[in-house]
């Protein structure tokens, strides 16, 4: 569906220096280098990388706003640059921090506009219009002005904007940022279902890996241009999840050993913290040992925060 | 076309959100240029005449004038304020639709207010007919109309080119208003009055002597003018556009190679 072959973006930038306005030099900034992959029908891929990694750079090429200085890019057999006009028709795209509705006016009067826009027939608008206002629920806001609305509410309205033409590839650029966690779990919802209901395949950018883990089987990892992971979230877990904490909690002041390939971050009279190296020991070793020493009360196992496995993928891949 | 006056529409309803607003800003549009024409009168009170043109002769070319501005102000507003929707990043979301760049731009934006500038000019413009008390002729009717038409043309043209000018550089557009703006001061007045480097700009770079000059003086029968084809002349304008297209075009191919 989508295919991505070697890649490439440079641009150039204006370096300006110190007080000469006449004299500028130029300086040759690599966004992307050789990125390639493939996307099947009906996957969600989370997009994943840090600030200025080249995320919104692939999203734009692929969506057909900027041209790349070399590589391919075939989506749906068009190339979304040479054919603009007709591969827009296949996506929709949305912008977490830029509105695509007409601020002033209710959102249904931008709905019928975007009708005309993707030259709609009636029939199939009122179909895809009614399919979408009930799976996003969104029958109380058609008529209220866009400026009125709650970002939560506002990014609903804009995905469903985003797939009023039915298009089947949807690009996600940050849809939950800024969102409370009610709405970011609301908006999350919805692109499981139009996911599943449409058949869309969704491409999605995010700094938030919660909703990596709630949305994508599939992750794609960049870093300064270059395509560093490319695979199951799982898999990557297994690989980079390289310790679990454990907290103890045991009835009376007694001293323990710590079992091997563990660490104490953290002790109190009834209460010890501790980190287990998943390499050196595992997890039911570790609690038998401390069964032995102590009268324990309660034991919480805790997965090591995705967000910090990034941390640590980030620093391993030296992004 | 059907879009478009669906943008059109939706550009009234943005507008009339803001209803106080709407009216005072017309009233502000009605009375600026007017009082730039009260100056003109009082010019003219003094001198009687300019170069032979009388108050009633460049009144009838400023209401022309400042209709066609009036009107390609209201409708090419979207390349008027284009540096915003570049600096805004939104440009990125036109390209997005399935619908040519010019007409999303213009249907992006419409600034409707300028009904009190299009109000100002048709009075004076009514006003400077009665009482030149024209010999009518169709063809001159179509002259007239040719003049209007033509005026907005070129003064689209320009907004369009200085609006590619945002693809490469944001700041330092206000010069673009020496052409726009200063272009409609120097047409309300006839062209004959300016010096020749003036006089030669205006006729092959930007060609407001076909608008202006020419057709006025068909249209009161100034001698060496009697020739019919004047008549068509101010129609020349309209192709303004096109050179001001293409510009556009090789713009948006510079944005979609750069992003910037």
């Amino acid at each position: 569906m989508i295919e991505i072959e070697n890649l490439s973006k440079a641009f150039r930038v204006a370096k300006r220096k110190n007080g000469s306005l006449l004299r500028r030099e130029h300086e040759t900034v690599h966004a992307l280098t050789d990125v390639s992959f493939k996307v099947n029908s009906g996957e969600i891929v989370g997009y994943i990388g840090p600030n200025g990694a080249g995320k919104s750079t692939t999203i734009k090429i692929m969506s057909g706003i900027l041209v790349p200085s070399s590589g391919k890019c075939q989506i749906l057999g068009l190339t979304p640059w040479k054919s603009r006009i007709k591969h827009v028709q296949n996506i929709g795209v949305v912008f977490g921090q830029r509105t695509q509705l007409w601020w002033d006016v209710p959102v249904l009067d931008s709905f019928n506009l975007l009708k005309d826009i993707y030259k709609m027939s009636p029939t199939s608008y009122k179909r895809s219009l009614d399919e979408l206002v009930s799976t996003l629920s969104l029958e109380s806001l058609l008529h209220v002005p866009v400026r009125q609305l709650s970002l939560g509410q506002r990014m609903r309205c804009e995905i469903a904007a985003a797939l009023l033409h039915e298009p089947k590839i949807l690009f996600l650029d940050e849809p939950t940022i800024g969102l409370d966690a009610v709405s970011k779990i609301a908006v999350r919802q919805t692109i499981k279902k139009i996911n599943q209901e449409r058949g869309v395949t969704v491409i999605l950018t995010t700094h938030d890996m919660s909703d990596i883990e709630a949305l994508a089987d599939r992750i794609l990892l960049i870093g300064k241009g270059q395509k560093l992971y490319d695979g199951a979230l799982d898999t990557l877990k297994a690989q980079y999840l390289k310790e679990k904490r454990i907290a103890v909690d045991f009835d009376e002041a007694s001293d323990f050993l710590c079992p091997e390939g563990t660490t104490l971050i953290q002790k109190s009279n009834e209460r010890a913290l501790l980190t287990i190296d998943l390499s050196k020991t595992s997890v039911p070793v570790v609690i038998h040992q401390l069964t032995n020493q102590l009268m324990i009360k309660d034991i919480t196992v805790e997965n090591q925060a995705i967000e910090e496995m990034i941390v640590a993928l980030y620093k391993e891949m030296a992004i | 076309m059907r879009l478009y006056l669906h943008y059109v529409k939706m550009g009234i309803k943005s507008q009339m959100v803001y209803k106080l607003s709407f009216f005072l800003l017309c009233i502000g549009q009605f009375f600026v240029p007017f009082f730039v024409f009260i100056g003109m009168y009082l010019l003219f009170d003094r001198f009687e005449n300019l170069q032979g043109w009388s108050f009633t002769e460049v009144a009838l070319l400023y209401g022309i004038t400042h209709m066609a501005f009036a009107l390609a102000e209201a409708f090419v507003r979207g390349f008027d304020s284009f540096p915003n929707l570049v600096k805004s990043g939104d440009f990125d979301r036109l390209l997005l639709r399935p619908v040519s760049t010019p007409l999303q731009v213009l249907g992006w934006k419409f600034e409707f207010t300028r009904i009190g500038r299009l109000l100002q000019g048709v009075l004076i413009f009514t006003w400077a007919l009665s009482k030149i008390g024209l010999h009518w002729t169709l063809l001159k009717v179509i002259c007239i109309s040719g003049m209007l038409i033509g005026g907005i043309f070129i003064f689209s043209g320009l907004f369009i080119i200085f609006a590619t000018v945002a693809f490469w550089t944001i700041e330092g557009l206000e010069i673009a208003n020496i052409f726009t703006d200063g272009g409609r001061e120097l047409s309300q007045y006839p062209l004959s009055i300016y010096a020749k480097s003036v006089r030669r700009f205006f006729t092959f770079v930007v060609p407001f002597a076909v608008v202006n000059v020419v057709p006025l003086s068909y249209l009161l029968e100034k001698p060496g003018y009697q020739s019919d084809l004047y008549a068509f002349m101010p129609y020349i304008g309209v192709f303004f556009i096109v050179p001001a297209l293409f510009f556009w075009q090789f713009g948006v191919k510079h944005y979609k190679s750069t992003g910037s």
